[in-house]
């Protein structure tokens, strides 16, 4: 094949992926976007493979693509279709770190084997673009390992706080910039190896720092840096059309993150330096006391309604309650109810894990809403069934100028008759904040794991 | 526990605090219940229709007061019934113990525990027993049917054959729970309801049963009603003098008034005067529901329906609910039961009176040989307080906002762009030709992705991260150019690159492919 053709087959897949990612703007289109992006992506390996640059007759290199193309494939057959609906967090940052650590070794090779006929300048660019597409590399690899560690349960949620943590981090940062200034300087391969343990310890600590809440910020911040790391790759490689992908990938991710934090009232900046915000006095004391209720009372009055809306968060993915929501709005909707549901932005712990896991659950994505669109309409709901959420409808953070959370957009379903809260005991939520709605005169606690709640629920309405 | 329901001692009071209904629940909490013979019989509960639900019917009254733990009944209880009591022995049912302390003195010197209902403090989790509640209602419903019963009009307006008939005018005033159900009671029959309180937030829920509020003209701080837990207090003379004169005013063009203003502990507000009542038409009714404490109007005789020199029939009846007896019965004895659930957490029959609980503590008058009333402040106020409303900003103000905002983001953006071009001279001043190259395609690249993502649609964010896992499983490319380099290390760490590449190319995309499936429309 010749390198006008590639170039060719280069431009379709760029506009194949373009337009992969834009079907995403409705469920309908997505179905057939999502093709356009597997035939973009075999366009481009083909045109790869039988291109030019490649050695078929080599046996070394075709048994090794054969060989690492079958077993890649079969795994990543295998992970899709065993991964669990709710394990999709921890799916997506192990994915992400595969990138990370692809990015690391090509830029490695492309130090042990540098591209022939580079001098001067060029080469000067040419390794500060190893250095930069390693160091996003790795900082990706550790991050997403260690993401995925705590999304998965391996690694406690918990923030980890090293003392003097900043400082550390700008040193270690500072130290990266200069063993770039020697790698460009020609003084050796061993600055390269150095920055990557570095860049490895980095990425390590900074998600160690981060809290469970923030995770889906978390997530989508290595999603852009995966794509950063594919677009420095590209640039080292001299490769457009991973220039173009890695820039898709990297401004998506970062769209991603501006909307979670966006979500949470927090600065990116924040965020990303990890713990959690300080509080600026003394939280305002709550009025009021927690009353339980019981199963009888929660479907009289679930009967009596005429609009309900759900609002689910991540305790609902961890008791996996999705398939009882849904059976119990089928049968709220068969009487004749308008059932909805209410989704904040960074309900669960990955952007739009809640629509992912109700769609599973097989609940019509057309009464599955966004904040924005249903917030105006809870003082005309019924009532409100909360399960396994907290931080994301939290009076606080409107109510109280001291509160941590002050400020950040929440779902105002205290304004609703009847807020019932499916919860598994008084604790309070990921970040630690009292809830005054639980307190609320129209609230109603309704302890108990979140499926064998809505068990009994569906139990008593038929 | 045996709880038993006495008969009412007071003449002409019909209501029974227990019914085959409430009695059956009452079994599930563990109790057994007792009635005397003939209790229910005026509200339409016969003796059999207990024994049918397990009561035991007990023949007379100081048998009764001898078995039953618990008594329960509706009206206060009476010297008589004091001697039948015993030590440890529960009553619960209407005692109002601000007006009755010598005899709330004689029940804590028997050491007979008092429940009165009328001290159910007035908060949500409370409403399900609040009895006072429940009776004006009734009261309020039935006001507007003693009106319409002396009425010699219509209530709503008819176009018949025979002629045309206008509809009655009926003005509510107080518009508590008996006003609420009033009006609505009144605007279901089809008459013009106007209805007036002193606390204006009110006006919402009286426009929302179907009547007309009557606002005042009036240039004073208003009551909130939430400083004194839901109920009217004391009103200034000149709020007053304005009342009364948009009263004046409406006098003449109403059918039918019902007056419901009570102050709690107090003598009933003059609202209706004399004057008033002389301006009315003739066939006019007035229903005084603060007959009990002296009347809204003074012409209002307790008890007695009479009629004015011009014509107006004057109701001060104050036995309402027990008028309605089956009805009032069977929600008063709901009233009990919810008390009675509130008292047996453990549901073994035991009743406990848990005096760190608000709405029992309220309740209780007396306990253990002490008097226990006034009880404290509840901890929580029953109605929110009203917040200050922020003042509402004008057009010009709103449009300077916006212009000074639109400044603002122009400048930052102007700024952006001069650091943005001012970053792009400098690469440009020492990268190479190539590199450059490269670089133009990396920044619109950025830009058609930044324009492309802020279309996706919320509910597709994790679809869409999974498809990007995929996409940038491009990095393949890279891995699968150097696996000819020659040197074995490189040709190494490529092979695993590609392999862990094609985990993300594949597994990505089947994974989006897997959730895109599983939304579909309802």
């Amino acid at each position: 094949m010749s390198i006008g053709l590639q170039t060719a087959a280069y431009i379709a897949a760029t506009v194949l992926f373009i337009l992969s990612l834009g079907g995403l703007s409705n469920q309908e289109s997505a179905k057939r976007a999502v093709w356009f992006g597997i035939v973009g992506m075999a366009l481009a390996v083909l045109a790869t493979v039988f291109g030019p640059g490649v050695d078929l007759t080599s046996p070394a290199v075709l048994i090794m693509l054969l060989v690492t193309v079958t077993v890649g494939s079969t795994a990543g057959v295998i992970v899709a279709q065993r991964v669990e609906m709710t394990g999709m967090p921890q799916l997506v940052a192990a994915l992400h770190s595969f990138v990370g650590l692809a990015a690391v070794f090509i830029g490695i090779n492309s130090d042990i084997a540098p591209p022939a006929g580079l001098a001067g300048a060029e080469l000067v660019i040419h390794e500060a673009e190893i250095f930069i597409g390693v160091f996003i590399g790795a900082i990706t690899f550790t991050g997403s390992i260690v993401a995925y560690g705590k999304l998965a349960g391996k690694i406690g949620g918990k923030a980890l706080l090293l003392p003097g943590r900043h400082a550390l981090n700008a040193g270690l940062l500072i130290l990266a910039v200069i063993l770039m200034f020697m790698y460009m300087n020609h003084a050796g391969s061993w600055t390269l190896y150095l920055m990557t343990l570095i860049a490895f310890f980095i990425g390590w600590h900074m998600v160690m720092a981060i809290g469970g809440a923030d995770m889906p910020v978390v997530v989508s911040m290595l999603n852009s840096y995966s794509g950063w790391a594919a677009a420095a790759t590209g640039f080292l490689l001299g490769n457009d059309l991973l220039i173009v992908t890695g820039a898709l990938v990297g401004s998506s991710g970062a769209i991603l993150s501006y909307i979670m934090c966006k979500a949470m009232n927090r600065h990116f900046v924040s965020v990303i330096l990890g713990g959690f915000g300080t509080t600026t006095g003394p939280a305002q004391e709550i009025e009021g006391e927690m009353v339980a209720t019981d199963t009888d009372f929660v479907a009289e009055t679930l009967n009596d309604a005429d609009s309900v809306v759900i609002v689910p968060g991540y305790g609902m993915a961890v008791a996996q309650a999705q398939q009882s929501v849904s059976e119990l709005t089928k049968r709220l909707r068969a009487k004749g109810k308008n059932v909805r549901f209410a989704i904040h932005p960074v309900a669960g712990r990955l952007p739009g894990h809640m629509n992912v896991l109700l769609a599973e659950a097989k609940v019509p994505y057309d009464i599955v809403l966004e904040m924005d669109e249903i917030n105006d309409d809870f003082p005309d709901t019924d009532v409100v069934i909360i399960i396994g959420a907290n931080d994301i409808v939290n009076p606080a953070a409107q109510e109280d100028p001291n509160s941590p959370i002050a400020g950040m957009p929440v779902l105002e379903v205290w304004k609703a008759k009847h807020v019932f809260i499916s919860k598994r005991g008084q604790g309070t939520g990921y970040s630690g904040i009292e809830n005054p709605l639980f307190y609320k005169e129209n609230s109603r606690m309704y302890y108990g794991d979140a499926k064998s709640s809505m068990n009994n629920l569906l139990s008593k309405i038929s | 526990m045996i709880i038993g329901a006495a008969k009412e001692v007071l003449d002409g009071e019909r209501r029974v605090a227990l019914t085959p209904d409430s009695a059956q629940q009452l079994q599930k909490l563990g109790y057994e219940c007792a009635i005397e013979s003939g209790a229910g019989e005026a509200a339409n509960f016969s003796d059999t229709d207990y024994k049918d639900a397990g009561v035991k019917v007990i023949a007379d009254a100081k048998t009764l007061w001898e078995t039953a733990d618990i008594v329960i009944k509706v009206r206060p209880p009476e010297a008589s019934e004091l001697e039948l009591t015993h030590e440890g022995q529960t009553l619960i049912s209407f005692f109002w113990p601000a007006q009755n302390g010598e005899l709330l003195q004689q029940f804590a010197d028997k050491k007979v525990n008092v429940l009165a209902m009328d001290m159910v403090p007035r908060i949500s989790r409370a409403q399900k027993m609040d009895a006072l509640s429940s009776m004006a209602n009734i009261a309020g419903y039935r006001a507007v049917m003693e009106a319409g019963n002396n009425f010699p009009r219509f209530f709503t307006g008819q176009i018949t054959a025979a002629g045309k008939v206008p509809p009655a005018k009926v003005l509510v005033i107080g518009a508590g729970v008996a006003g609420l159900a009033a009006i609505g009671a009144s605007t279901s029959l089809g008459a013009i309801t106007l209805a007036f309180d002193v606390r204006p937030e009110v006006a919402e829920q009286v426009e929302s049963m179907g009547a007309e509020f009557v606002y005042l003209d009036f240039e004073e701080e208003q009551q909130d009603g939430a400083s004194t837990g839901g109920y009217a207090s004391v009103s200034s003379p000149e709020f007053r003098e304005a009342q009364l004169a948009k009263f004046r005013e409406l006098a003449p063009d109403v059918d039918i008034v019902i007056t419901t203003a009570l102050i709690p502990g107090r003598d009933a507000p003059e609202l209706w005067t004399e004057d008033m009542v002389q301006s009315m038409k003739p066939g006019s009714v007035i229903v005084d529901l603060a007959a009990e404490k002296g009347g809204n109007c003074k012409l209002t005789k307790m008890d007695e329906k009479i009629v004015t020199e011009n014509g107006v029939t004057v109701i001060g009846y104050t036995d309402f609910p027990s008028r309605m007896a089956t009805q009032s019965s069977t929600l008063y004895a709901t009233n009990i039961r919810h008390m009675m659930f509130d008292l047996t957490p453990e549901k073994d029959g035991q009743a406990n009176i848990n005096m760190e609980d608000d709405v029992i503590r309220g309740a209780t008058a007396t306990k253990d040989g002490e008097i226990t009333f006034p009880p404290p402040k509840p901890k929580i106020a029953a109605i929110a307080a009203q917040k200050p409303k922020a003042p509402e900003k004008t057009p010009e103000e709103l449009a300077l906002e916006e212009a000074a905002a639109a400044k603002a983001a122009g400048r930052k953006q102007l700024g952006l762009l001069i650091g943005g071009g001012a970053v792009m001279a400098l690469i440009g001043a020492y990268a190479p030709e190539s590199f450059m190259q490269h670089f133009i395609v990396f920044v619109l690249a950025v830009f058609v992705g930044f324009q492309v993502i802020w279309g996706v649609a919320h509910s597709l964010h994790t679809p869409l991260m999974a498809v990007t896992n995929a996409i940038s499983g491009i990095i393949i490319l890279g891995a699968v150019l150097q696996l000819g380099s020659g040197s074995w290390i490189v040709w190494f760490l490529a092979g695993i690159s590609v392999l862990i590449a094609s985990v993300n190319i594949v597994g990505g995309f089947m994974v989006t492919r897997r959730m895109l499936q599983m939304f579909n429309k309802s």
